[in-house]
């Protein structure tokens, strides 16, 4: 059974290959249902290899299933190879199952848009990439992923590339990648260098070869790659410029897949950071900075998914909180969570937007409620979910990150505690300003529709997405050991490097105490602030609003910069040194040439006088040698 | 009675001088292509004198082939000077300068 693990990227590749060839004469809305169907196919493989999996007794629970040889280069041999392993078919479940419902989502969202199939094309590219990303036997093949996650990615945010915003915010996106992908890339080089291999079993066999140092190098190495992908401090402007694409593309790349591939590349290289203990803390501080950084800034912003796009910056610096203490479990578990609710949140939001026809201020909205019942009732679900109210799954996987931050440190503990109040306070405004309040959106629509709940396939995705967020919670639960499913569902990959503390039963009832004081506390500020009120310019400064001017300060002091070099190396360099010494070499000889040509008087006697001349010298030169 | 081969030198080189004073200054294409082959046959003079000054027959196959490209090169020659000669008659060696580069 294990053996069909390699449909799960196919079904996804054969859609995209349909849709590329002949997505066009499919058209609307059969290949948004073709790959939709592809998607879902792959969830089912998904759920039968994860099956066959647990048949297995824990320790075996590893199975390599070899496709092809991709290249061998003196003696680097890369297989294209799939590593079906506990962590792997979890991520690649949860990867085709929330696609599956956002497709779904999207055959409504995307009803009217004229490039509706290369819409799906791009989606089912992104699916099979990121499912190679998590399922790749190796560093290369999981770079391969990495790459294509990226470059859907640029495809998806650009999707409507006729509004500048979208294009320039793809090419943004493109660019911040970058620079992690530099350092993924240096990391291989470096792996290769160190252990001889890029195969994650061979890496990880003979890391005790390794020295700490260089662990610790490939280890911060990969943890900058992660960055740009996981929109981490200080790469992570430009998560929020990716809201330019579609909605759906923001629920499921910029909210819950892709940009937790991060996430997932720290707890699969996870015996390397146990190795190097220093780059563990480095993740954790930048995890928990970005954390509280990114919550601050969602305080300010007025743009519904820009909020929401600060929020998973926020939420994936807890994960990397988690990830730096060795709790990959509670990382794994909180990406799970945060997979469900985030994408709620989004597609509740894209119905909103879609209902209020394009509208994305949180300021022309309000009182929607009342209109959009479902979609209110969806928010609400993400809403108290993301803020850690229990029983909703956000509340346990954020318990269990904030535990095992205080075993590492109080410091980071608190941090994370601040930005849990300031979590539950912005998504607090959010909805309160969206479907509470008065109706701002009348004078905009003045006697036009008013604003509806989606149909049902828009709808169903919203109520899966809602169960999901609240039967997270069973996913892993700290009560008893043996209820910790994921935590022994992921024994065997994590086992060895996972940071494990025994908190009494007392520790563990004030840790979720203090949680839920600190959610309540936030839904209780936001409550007082914004239930009835839509403008506290104090309470949202310019410099929250601006995002801390990262982003500003990186287009002053490096893009603009940049754009200058650019333009001296175009005019000057290029137009006057370089295309002066080539255009110089012409006119060099063209002058010489018209000089030359004088020579030829066409005159046959001074041709021959010439040579007479010729001659005498010549005659001359071996009179006078011979005399000598 | 046999003729010292320094004669027959001295002829050669006369009979060059001849040639290439020819060459250069006379402006008729006819003279100027006799005055060549005037050269021509007072460098074949040379060779037939050295090669029996120095009993080698090397100088005479030369002068053969100097013959036979003469012979070509006169083919050619008066070829280019009847075309010369049919633009106009009488023009001088000067007149197709105005093929120059």
């Amino acid at each position: 059974m294990l053996h069909l693990a390699c449909l799960i990227p196919l079904l996804p590749l054969g859609g995209f290959a349909i849709l590329l060839v002949a997505g066009r004469r499919i058209g609307n809305p059969v290949a948004g249902w073709l790959a939709t169907i592809c998607v879902a196919g792959a969830f089912v493989v998904s759920v039968i290899v994860l099956v066959a999996l647990f048949g297995r007794v824990p320790a075996s629970r590893l199975f390599t299933q070899h496709l092809f040889t991709w290249f061998t280069v003196d003696r680097l041999s890369v297989d294209v190879g799939l590593r079906i392993d506990p962590l792997s078919v979890t991520m690649a479940l949860f990867v085709t199952g929330v696609a599956a419902t956002i497709h779904l989502y999207s055959i409504g969202y995307m009803e009217h848009d004229e490039d509706f199939a290369k819409f799906f094309t791009y989606l089912n590219l992104f699916v099979f990439s990121m499912l190679m990303l998590v399922l790749a036997s190796n560093f290369l093949v999981t770079f391969f992923g990495w790459e294509g996650v990226g470059v859907c990615s640029y495809f998806l945010i650009a999707f409507w590339f006729r509004r500048p915003a979208a294009a320039s915010a793809g090419k943004k996106a493109m660019i911040y990648n970058r620079v992690g992908d530099a350092g993924f890339l240096v990391a291989l080089f470096l792996i290769f260098e160190k252990t001889g291999s890029l195969d994650y079993s061979t890496v990880f066999a003979r890391l005790s070869h390794v020295s700490t140092t260089d662990a610790t190098a490939i280890a911060l190495l990969l943890f900058l790659g992660a960055v740009g992908k996981s929109a981490q401090i200080p790469l992570f402007p430009w998560l929020a410029d990716a809201m330019e694409g579609p909605t759906p593309v923001s629920a499921l790349i910029h909210a819950a897949t892709m940009v937790t591939a991060g996430v997932y590349l720290l707890c699969r290289i996870n015996p390397i950071l146990h190795a190097a203990p220093v780059a563990g803390h480095v993740v954790a501080w930048v995890g928990v900075s970005t954390a509280l950084v990114a919550a601050t800034i969602g305080c300010a912003q007025t743009d519904i998914k820009k909020v929401l796009a600060y929020s998973t910056v926020s939420q994936l610096g807890y994960m990397f909180l988690a990830a730096g203490s060795g709790a990959y479990v509670a990382a794994i578990f909180l990406m799970l969570a945060h997979a469900f609710y985030k994408a709620l949140l989004f597609l509740s939001a894209g119905s909103v937007i879609h209902a209020l026809d394009g509208e994305q201020d949180l300021k022309k909205m309000g009182s929607l409620r009342a209109f959009m019942p479902l979609t209110a009732l969806a928010f609400l679900v993400g809403w108290l979910s993301i803020a850690g109210v229990p029983p909703f799954s956000g509340f346990w996987a954020k318990s269990d990150v904030l535990e095992n931050a205080w075993a590492v440190s109080p410091a980071l503990w608190a941090i994370g505690a601040v930005t849990a109040i300031l979590t539950a306070y912005y998504m607090g405004r959010e909805f309160f300003l969206v479907f509470l309040g008065d109706r701002r959106w009348q004078s905009a629509r003045p006697g036009g529709q008013p604003p509806r709940d989606p149909g049902w396939v828009m709808g169903v995705p919203l109520i899966v997405l809602s169960v999901c967020s609240f039967l997270g919670l069973f996913i892993d639960l700290p009560f008893h050991p043996t209820w910790s499913f994921l935590e022994r569902w992921l024994q065997p990959v994590v086992g060895a490097s996972l940071a494990v503390h025994h908190f009494g039963v007392a520790e563990l009832w004030g840790f979720g105490l203090a949680d839920v004081a600190f959610a309540l506390l936030g839904i209780a500020m936001a409550a007082a602030v914004w239930r009835a009120a839509v403008n506290r310019p104090r309470l949202e400064p310019r410099f929250l609003f601006m995002a801390w001017f990262v982003d500003w300060s990186y287009d002053r002091f490096l893009a603009r910069p940049g754009v200058r070099l650019s333009q001296f190396a175009s005019s000057v360099v290029d137009a006057r040194i370089i295309d002066g010494a080539v255009e110089g070499v012409g006119r060099l000889v063209r002058r010489g040439g018209e000089r030359l040509r004088r020579v030829q008087t066409g005159y046959v006697r001074t041709y021959a006088l010439t040579i007479v001349g010729g001659i005498v010298v010549l005659v001359a030169y071996f009179v006078t040698r011979a005399g000598s | 009675m046999t003729i010292d081969g320094s004669w027959y030198l001295t002829l050669a080189a006369v009979l060059f001088t001849i040639g290439a004073v020819g060459v250069l200054i006379r402006r008729n294409v006819l003279v100027m292509l006799m005055c060549i082959e005037l050269m021509l046959n007072a460098a074949n003079l040379t060779f037939v004198t050295f090669s029996r000054e120095l009993n080698d027959i090397g100088g005479q196959v030369a002068v053969f082939f100097v013959l036979v490209v003469a012979a070509a090169e006169v083919v050619v020659g008066l070829g280019i000077i009847v075309a010369i000669f049919r633009r106009s008659v009488g023009t001088t060696a000067d007149d197709p300068h105005e093929l120059r580069g």
